[in-house]
This record gives structure tokens, sequence and C-alpha cells, in this order.
């Protein structure tokens, strides 16, 4: 099985995969899919990867999913490499190690001789990422007509994670750029950059609570052409993440106020964009498909790590829909600019299989229904 | 000495009762692009159907980067899901790092050269290693794959395999690539190989011109019958892929080939200077065979020194290799060899 397991990975994970450019990937990962025994192996309407594993009843659907787009230059070649107990590549634990355990699920359920009556869609999700939005996800469940009765989020790590709410998110985007006709003289000619440090001080100082928790994260900044220029545009690209969805509208509006604040006395322009808004939301920790999965997890000599995520679950819930998400392996990451190398145990992904087996399992007994 | 004894009594004979081929139509029927033989299925019934097994060699030498990711895939598709090959081997020219350890934990069988037929000794280098899994593994057919493949995928040993499978007149099959070498950060395309183009071609052209139909004579991946390989002398340096072409053509003619496109191999890029020791082990090769087959005149003794040159601390100074392309003899003639496979 190993090795099964690990050719899927080298075939998904070697094709490039940036965002908005996922197609070589989905076709590698419909042609493992198909290879392996997935039936009606497909693209939709937003190019989602997706095959069919049919149960022997086909009353149910249970959907496995993750995503097929990474954060990759669109000129990376990903090369993995093999170490005695480890895989190294870019991008491999978010997330080609999910979509080869997806490539290989047929050919682990059969030689487990485990016959599901639901059946599993599996998906490769496009365009999730970052402004993608979680587009693919969304585009599925809005436009697909097929009733998803449980849905799994595969992630390659960490092993143990079990994330069955998520919190409230804002991605955004804020620009500051210099007019056409800004008045240099006027304004001491200080630039883009030294406004956008302004933005950033002020937002830093917005006070937040730690109950409900509400984090601000600065990821991105950007601006400027070289050491000698004064810029003329810069943007931040930051998260708001809460468990309450008033106080993520409260952050949100007293940024608003400070951009507008800054735009008036400075005479730059600011654009504040908020491109993606997500309700916080998820499963009850007594629900019992958390309950049974954390019962699986302890079986499998595994300690829960029970935490708010903050990604992919936020669709499924909108919907209704009973989801969890699941860590493969253990792995490592290492920011190693222009790509993000990472790093995924082997050994433990037995354990990772076993732990999908078995919630699979749980879901089509009925073990996790409510009663 | 046997060398020449051996090739000569090759000849006159195969060279006369040959019908000539012409190159074009050999191309033609004899050319092929892996995904001809995409489909396993098939291939594993032919095999079924001859009754023969199949092995895959991967010689190596400090290879622990790759090594590992080559035997994963080869052993997934080649024998997990379909079963079409019955093993796969590396055989390991004493590597430093931990390449037959990794090769090992993802399951192929690693073995050291230096252990297989202990009574002939222990010789350095690629060719050493591909006689002596004559010996050690088992099949009917023999693939031979390098261990430094970045972009690794089954077609690199069912593309080689299938025309043996599927033409019984097919004795040899030799890959060709379009080659990108890896150069810092991204790739750039080259021609056939630097040292086939301005070293290999032009001798062929010369003097063997049906076998320009070759068209990566060096490539590292091929793959033949046992019953070749028993029978032809291997060189254990740079000179092994050479000495086959003009070995089994002078016996079989161009007929036995057949090549195969694998699309893309990225592998290491080599420095002028190595490229420099592999042309001139593959010309001491050459010139043997050249001149045991009447094609030359008697030459003078020949240096098996390379110099080449270095600038350190702004003065030149020569770096001198000695480079003797020794040859081993067809396995038929070693006796071990014999009796474990009962050739009389």
């Amino acid at each position: 099985m190993q090795d099964i397991v690990l050719a899927n990975l080298v075939a998904i994970g070697e094709v490039p995969a940036p965002y908005q450019h996922e197609e070589g990937r989905v076709r590698m990962m419909l042609e493992r899919f198909s290879e392996c025994g997935l039936q009606s192996c497909s693209t939709d309407a937003t190019g989602n990867g997706m095959a069919i594993l049919p149960g022997t009843e086909g009353t149910d659907n249970i959907l496995l999913f993750s995503n097929v787009d990474t954060l990759a230059d669109e000129h990376a070649e990903p090369s993995l490499a093999f170490r005695k107990d480890e895989i190294v590549g870019p991008f491999i634990g978010d997330n080609s190690m999910a979509l080869a355990a997806m490539a290989s699920l047929p050919i682990l359920l059969e030689r487990l001789q485990i016959r599901l009556k639901a059946n599993i869609i599996v998906m490769g999700a496009v365009r999730m990422l970052g402004h993608g939005n979680l587009e693919g996800l969304s585009g599925f469940l809005n436009n697909s007509g097929l009733p998803i009765r449980y849905g799994l989020s595969l992630e390659g790590v960490q092993l143990g994670r079990l994330n069955y709410a998520c919190l409230g998110q804002l991605l955004c985007d804020i620009t500051v750029r210099l007019p056409e006709d800004y008045n240099w003289v006027q304004f001491g000619a200080t630039g883009a950059i030294i406004s956008m440090n302004d933005i950033i001080s002020r937002i830093n100082k917005i006070p937040l609570p730690r109950r409900p928790l509400t984090t601000i994260v600065f990821g991105m900044i950007r601006g400027g052409v070289s050491y000698r220029n004064i810029a003329r545009e810069t943007v931040l690209s930051f998260e708001v993440r809460s468990e309450s969805a008033e106080l993520l509208s409260q952050v949100a509006q007293q940024i608003e106020d400070i951009t507008e604040d800054v735009a008036a006395h400075s005479g730059v322009t600011v654009k504040f964009d908020i491109f993606a808004r997500r309700a916080p939301g998820g499963l009850d920790i007594s629900h019992p498909f958390v309950k049974q999965s954390r019962a699986i997890h302890t079986a499998l000599g595994l300690q829960s790590q029970l935490y708010s995520t903050t990604f992919a679950l936020t669709s499924l819930i909108e919907k209704k829909i009973p989801a969890l998400v699941l860590g493969l392996t253990t792995g490592t990451r290492r920011d190693n600019l222009p790509e993000i190398e990472e790093a995924v145990a082997i050994e433990p992904m037995w354990i990772g299989l076993a732990q999908l087996a078995g919630v699979l399992l749980a879901i089509d007994g009925g073990f996790c229904d409510v009663a | 000495m046997w060398l020449k004894q051996w090739l000569a009594k090759r000849k006159p004979a195969k060279r006369i009762t040959r019908p000539p081929v012409a190159v074009t139509g050999w191309l033609q029927t004899n050319t092929f692009h892996h995904s001809q033989f995409a489909d396993l299925r098939t291939l594993v019934a032919e095999k079924e159907k001859q009754h023969l097994t199949i092995s895959l060699c991967i010689p190596a030498l400090n290879e622990e980067k790759t090594i590992g990711k080559e035997i994963t895939v080869f052993k997934s598709e080649l024998m997990s899901r379909y079963p079409l090959v019955d093993e796969i081997a590396v055989i390991d020219s004493g590597s430093t790092d931990k390449t037959c350890e990794v090769a090992q934990t993802f399951g192929a069988d690693a073995y050291s050269a230096a252990d297989i037929l202990p009574e002939t000794g222990d010789r350095k280098g690629k060719g050493e290693n591909l006689w002596k899994a004559i010996y050690q593994l088992k099949g009917d057919i023999i693939i031979y794959v390098d261990a430094d493949i970045n972009n690794i995928h089954a077609r690199f040993s069912y593309g080689l395999l299938a025309p043996l499978l599927l033409k019984p007149e097919v004795k040899y099959v030799k890959a060709f690539y379009d080659r990108p070498l890896t150069v810092s950060k991204g790739v750039r395309i080259s021609g056939g190989g630097r040292v086939t183009e301005i070293l290999v071609r032009p001798l062929f052209s010369l003097f063997f011109p049906e076998l320009t139909a070759i068209i990566q004579p060096l490539s590292g991946e091929y793959a033949a019958r046992r019953e070749v390989l028993e029978s032809i002398p291997f060189p254990i340096g740079y000179g092994v892929e050479t000495a086959h072409l003009i070995d089994i053509y002078q016996r079989w003619g161009l007929r036995a080939f057949a090549q195969t496109d694998l699309d893309q191999r990225i592998h290491r890029n080599q420095s002028t200077q190595a490229l420099g020791k592999m042309s001139f082990g593959i010309l001491q090769t050459f010139l043997s065979r050249a001149q045991a087959l009447d094609l030359i005149g008697e030459i003078p003794e020949r240096s098996q020194v390379l110099r080449q040159f270095q600038v350190r601390d702004n003065t030149y100074e020569q770096v001198d290799s000695l480079l003797k392309e020794m040859e081993r003899p067809p396995m038929l003639e070693i006796p071990a060899y014999r009796r474990k496979f009962k050739r009389h």
C-alpha cells in the first residue's frame, strides 16, 4: 500500500498548481483517480476534479475534499525528494498528501475489505486559497445538485487534528496609492509606505478581546520598485479572525474608519477591500460525528487536537452539512522563499489512513447521526 | 586480447550476409513513443503469454536523494498495480551515502557489486554493475534505468520493455528523450546530448552509418533480452553503451534494435571536464572495436591518461586522469554463470 500512496503523491505533487493555474494538477489527479478505480472522473464547471466511489446502496453521499491550489510561484517546478523516513517538497503537506490519499482510497478500502453503503465523492477543489475564497467548494455545493450527508476536509498535516468548527474570517487588502496629482511639496514627499505604516500602527492598536477570541494576522505586504524611489503604491493583505460575527463587523468598521482618516490627512488614496467574509460556526463538540472521530483517534493511540479552523468548513456549515477536518500525517514546514518546502513523515501516514477508514465506517454505519 | 578475438569472430561473415536496412524504414517501424504502450494490461497479458520474467536493474552510486522515489514509482505501477516486473534491484558501486538503506526501505533488493561474483574481482564503473546484474538478476529481460532521474515515471521502464514483448525480432531497446538539464532554478533544452553530438554521432557517421539512426546512443536507459546481454562484453566504464551498440549491430544488425521516446528526462548537469572523461572512455572503446574489426589500421599504443587543464591562482595546471577502459568478457564465459543459468 505504501508504494501506491507515495507514487500517487509523486504523480500529483510534482505537477505545479499555482492559484488559477490548477488544470494540470487536476488532469493528473483525475488520471490517478481513474487508474486507482474511482468512477465518473470528471471536472465540473468551476474546474474541480472529482470522482465517485459508488456505495453498495448509494442513497447517501459523503464528500471527501481537499484544495488543489497552492501558493507556489507560477513558474515553479515542484520536485519531491524521498528520504528514509519522510518525503520533502513544496506544498506536500498542503495539500498533495491529501490528494494522494484520496486517489489511493479505493485500493485502501479494497485491501481492508471495506464496502461502504454510501457513495464517496472525492474532490480536488480549485481556487480555494487566498483570493480564490473557497470558490471550488462553494461552486460544487451550489451547482452539483448532489445531496451531501457528511463532509470531510482532508489536510496533509497534522495527524490528530480534529477541527469541528470555524472561526469567522475577513480576508482583506488595503491599497495605499499616490494620486496622479499628488502634491509632493505640501505633504513632504513621504510616499505610500509611510501612510501604510500609519494604518498598520493604528490597526495594531485596536483592542481585541480574548473571549470571544479575535485576532488580526498581518500576512503579506508589498510595494515600491527600488530602494531609491519613493513608493507610489503599497498593498497590505491581512486576515481578521473571530469567534464572533458581531466582533468581526465591529473590527471591520474600525479599520474602515482608520483608512478614511489616513486618506483624509495624507492626501493618498486608500482602498479597503474585504474580499471574503466567512461567518463563524460549526458542530458542537458533543455532536456524535465529533465524538465518534475522537473515539477513533483514541483507539489509534492519537490525542485529538480540537480547535477551530479558519478554512474549508465554512461552505459546508452554511449548507448545514456536518463536516470535520482531519490530518493525515505529521510534518514540518520551512518557509524557504520563493517556495515553501514541507516535509511529511511516512510512517504515521498509515495511522492517518486507518483513521480515515474508521471515520468513513462510522459515518456509513450511522454512528455519527444525531439521535 | 580476448576482445580482439571475440570481435574478429564476428566481423566479415555477419557484415556480408546481413542485408542493409534502410534507416528511414527502420525509423518508421522501430521507433516508438511511450504513449503507445500506456495500456499496461496488454503488456502484462503478453508477458504472461510468453512466460517471461522481467528484472529492473538500477545501477547506483551515491543516489540517496533520488533512489527512493524511483523505486516507489516503479514498484507501485509495475509490481503492485500491474504485475509487469518481477524484481527491482539496485546494484551499488560502493556508495558512501545511504543509497542501499533507502532502496531497501522503499522495497527494492539492494546488492553491492563487490559481493556479486567475488572471484572475478571488484572494478568500479557503471558497466561493472550492469554486467554483474546479469548474474544476480533472474529476468529473461533486464531493464536498466539510471538512478538520477528527477521526473521519474513508470514509462521509463515499460516504454523500453514493450517493444521486446511485442516484437520478437527486437533484442535491445534504447531510450531517447527531449533532455532538459537541471541548471540552478530552471531547465534548458539541449540537443541530443553533448558527447553524442560532438563525438559519437560523427564516429558512427564515419564507420557505422546505420547506427546513426539511434537517436541517443548514450542514453542510460535500455532493456535487452538475456540471450543478448550474456553474450556480449561489457566495458566497465563510459564505453559500455557504445560497445553494446557496435557489438549487437555486428552480430544481429539494426533490426535487433528499437528505440522509444520517453519525453523529458530531468537529471543533473555534468561539467565539461566530466564530459571530457566520458568522451575519452568512449573513444578508447570505439578505437578498440574499430581496430579489431579492421575498420582502421594499426595505431600506436595509446595513452590511457586524459590531460585536462584548470586555472588556480592565475596559473594553469594540468590535471591528469588515468582512465583505463577495461572490459568484462561475455557473461557466458564465466563458469559460475553457466552453472547458475544452466548454459552448457
